[in-house]
């Protein structure tokens, strides 16, 4: 099994959690990974990305090839189409935040970013902020996008709440179970959705 | 004898604890038995500590800054008394590590590109004094210019100063060539250079750990004049250079980092450095290239493989991230008519990061495209932070200057120089650390009056304060802002090297004590700001003016860790 997955948002939305936690689960299915991030200026509000890829042969490349993508996750709609250019035409899915952050003056029209998001033949678009606040933790969107994204991921569940109890071991217990819910309300999203 | 045998398990059980504990810090990086999961970065500097590192120095520049950072955070290193602490920039730095291998200690210098540029005359001369202990320099480039003002390929420094270059293609490469690299170093008494690209550096793959070894004693070097470059020792050691480099291109053939594969398909040779081999294997998804392959990570250039690669091939395809510096070589070594292919003829484009479907055009492999991205799509350039002290500084600013023509901020390097995007379009400059002060000071010497610089206080201590002596002895008329947030924001917010003593430094250099104004960049005391700004616009010599207030996002990690220890 092999994944290629673009994550994308906006500096401080929490990417790199993402993929700490796809990361350590595909690492416990001793599987093969590369991440290629892009540090640096993030902390102000500029966009990022990273290259994750995960399999069980050895990996070659840093960077994922264009149109070869499996998934690009992500946890702001104007970035979800940023980087459609990665996104395998015949396979690939998007999963993405509707909730726009509205940082530039030059923002499109948030209307028609959803419109370009609807076109994708292969999409799940979600208001994560919105479920994140009902898991009770209004700063795990990122964490309801896995969720959402994580039928596509080739890893079972399980894994993931693993994964999560792993990276966030040293907060509260009630940080644990709100990430948990978060991460069940995007992935109940899915279900229902696809 | 027995005391002996006890040393050596003592030894033992101390390098056995020592990977231990590393290893539980690490465990959720755990990949099987032993693998950790490192960025390129990390992976140079664990490969430091175990290969007995007893200093690390460097001024963080992106993409380089983790090196140190990694080493800053390791148990062990504080543990055995390992230097890591900032230094002012990367000239003290590379002196202070030169420092160390005098005293026959392993020294690692590490640097952005551009850094080396700042190092270059420690540098290039490191290479006629040649090392005691290990010396290595890293210097990361960037190529497609991520987050700098060039893609200028450390590997000509590195030719230049006629060192031998390390140049890995994976994070595991990237950790044994530390090893490596300290033993060649010691072998031959001579720095080695490891040059990384952003993409190396800030990607993470899995890494196996060899053995772990003591640091250095103290010894000195035998000749106590090694060092001494007057010009009659320096000719020697000149000479001495050029005779040891013959060995290092030996020693080139021979490398594990070097190798050549034969393939069966003439109609090609190619020849792939560093990084550069991962995209061309991700087109050959069985792993196997069809044609002769020659893999370059150490230099100088193996020129023996080099010929063979060429004269088993009809054309030969040049694939190296930055500058086609390989590619200019070869078109020198190569007599007649045969084809070489790379970045100069098209075959691959001239400036820019190198990537998987580069390697598949120039292959004549398939290309693959996603989607279409819409046409909707805008840029979101990183932008000040709100809340930032700057923006109080520059509104400030613009207000005194807007009586006046355009264009007479000289700015330099750092958060502040965002302060050029919109809405502020507050700076009109910005070339290199601490190049403010100075061309401030050349356009008021052409009678530019009045002109301001914009510098941070990191920039400031790495190379304003020389700036500054200079505009204090020609009483030049320039205003000096120092925006002092007391961190280096930038890349991740760094101590600064002159908290709290930036007017002590200022006054130090000569700025008269009536024109050091130090001011609050907040809202409710803009215009008593702009008062200030303009007084001292309007002295005819040379003023400082010090908006100081801490970087929020420092404030807020600092009470975050407070609220952590509280609980
Ligand atoms: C020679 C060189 N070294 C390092 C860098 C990387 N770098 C850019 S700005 C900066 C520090 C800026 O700190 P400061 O001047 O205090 O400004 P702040 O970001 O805090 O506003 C560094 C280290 C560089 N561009 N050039
Ligand atoms: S990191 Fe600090 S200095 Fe940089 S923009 Fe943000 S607040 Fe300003």
């Amino acid at each position: 099994m092999k994944k290629d997955i673009i994550l994308a948002g906006v500096g401080g939305q929490g990417i790199i959690s993402i993929a700490s936690v796809i990361g350590y689960a595909a690492l416990q299915e001793k599987m093969f990974l590369k991440q290629s991030e892009v540090h640096g200026m993030s902390q102000r509000g500029g966009d990022v990305m990273s290259n994750l890829r995960i399999s069980h042969d050895e990996i070659a490349s840093d960077l994922i090839p264009f149109g070869q993508a499996d998934l690009i996750i992500s946890v702001e709609p104007l970035e979800s189409l940023r980087y459609l250019s990665y996104l395998s035409p015949t396979e690939g899915w998007l999963v993405t935040n509707i909730t726009p952050f509205n940082n530039i003056p030059n923002y499109p029209d948030i209307e028609e970013v959803i419109a370009g998001i609807n076109k994708i033949p292969r999409h799940i678009a979600l208001d994560a902020d919105k479920l994140a606040k009902e898991a009770g933790s209004a700063k795990s969107a990122n964490i309801v996008i896995l969720g959402a994204a994580s039928p596509f991921l080739g890893l079972a569940f399980e894994k993931f709440q693993d994964a999560i109890r792993f990276i966030f071991r040293s907060k509260e217990e009630s940080v644990i179970e709100k990430n948990l819910e978060a991460l069940k309300l995007g992935r109940d999203f899915t279900d229902q959705n696809i | 004898m027995a005391s002996k045998v006890a040393k050596m398990y003592d030894l033992k059980k101390k390098r056995f604890m020592k990977k231990f504990l590393f290893l539980l810090r690490h465990i959720h990086y755990t990949i099987m038995a032993n693998k950790l999961l490192l960025l390129g970065d990390e992976a140079i500097a664990l490969g430091a500590l175990d290969a007995g590192l007893s200093g690390i120095y460097a001024y963080p520049g992106t993409p380089s800054t983790e090196i140190t950072e990694y080493v800053q955070h390791s148990k062990t290193a504080k543990e055995n008394n390992i230097h890591c602490t900032w230094s002012a920039n990367e000239k003290t730095a590379m002196e202070a590590a030169l420092g160390m291998s005098y005293a026959g200690k392993r020294a690692m210098v590490c640097m952005k590109h551009v850094g080396l540029n700042v190092a270059a005359d420690p540098f290039i001369n490191s290479a006629i004094t040649g090392a005691n202990g290990g010396l290595i320099v890293v210097s990361a480039d960037d190529p497609s210019m991520h987050s700098s003002q060039n893609e200028q390929d450390s590997r000509f420094y590195g030719k230049f100063a006629m060192v031998p270059i390390l140049e890995p293609s994976s994070q595991q490469e990237a950790y044994d060539m530390v090893h490596y690299g300290f033993d060649f170093s010691e072998k031959y008494q001579v720095p080695v250079l490891i040059r990384i690209t952003t993409r190396m550096a800030h990607s993470r793959s899995g890494v196996v750990r060899s053995d772990c070894r003591e640091q250095n004693t103290l010894h000195l070097p035998s000749d106590l004049r090694q060092f001494v470059l007057l010009p009659a020792i320096a000719k020697k050691r000149y000479n001495k250079l050029l005779e040891t480099h013959r060995f290092f291109i030996e020693e080139s053939e021979n490398s594990p980092f070097n190798a050549y594969h034969d393939g069966p398909d003439k109609s090609l040779g190619i020849l792939v450095a560093g990084i550069a081999l991962n995209y061309l294997m991700e087109n050959f998804p069985d792993r196997k290239i069809p044609y002769p392959l020659l893999k370059i990570g150490q230099y100088p250039m193996p020129r023996k493989l080099v010929e063979k690669l060429v004269g088993e091939s009809r054309e030969v395809l040049i694939v190296e991230d930055g500058y086609p510096m390989i590619e200019e070589l070869i078109r020198g070594y190569i007599p007649g008519q045969k084809k070489i292919r790379g970045r100069f003829d098209g075959s691959i484009p001239r400036t820019g990061e190198l990537n998987p479907n580069i390697l598949a055009v120039a292959l004549g492999l398939p290309d693959t495209q996603g989607l279409p991205v819409p046409d909707l799509m805008v840029g979101r350039p990183p932008q000040l932070c709100a809340g930032c002290p700057h923006i109080d500084s520059y509104k400030a600013l613009n207000e005194v200057l807007e009586a006046l023509p355009k264009g007479r901020v000289f700015s330099d390097i750092g958060c502040y120089t965002l302060g050029a995007l919109k809405p502020y379009e507050a700076i009109n400059s910005c070339v290199d650390m601490g190049a403010s002060i100075t061309m401030a000071k050349g356009a008021a010497d052409a009678g530019f009056v009045p002109s301001v610089a914009v510098i941070g206080d990191s920039t400031f201590t790495h190379s304003g304060i020389t700036g500054l002596l200079d505009a204090v002895n020609d009483k030049s008329p320039v205003t000096v802002i120092i925006l002092d947030n007391a961190t280096t924001a930038m890349t991740g917010g760094q101590d600064s090297a002159g908290t709290g003593r930036i007017e002590d430094i200022c006054k130090g250099v000569g700025v008269e004590e009536a024109h050091i104004r130090v001011i609050r960049p907040l809202r409710k005391y803009h215009e008593e700001n702009v008062t200030i700004i303009r007084e001292e616009l309007n002295y005819n010599g040379v003023s400082v003016i010090i908006p100081r207030r801490e970087c929020i996002v420092t404030v807020d990690k600092r009470m975050r860790e407070k609220f952590r220890q509280k609980q």
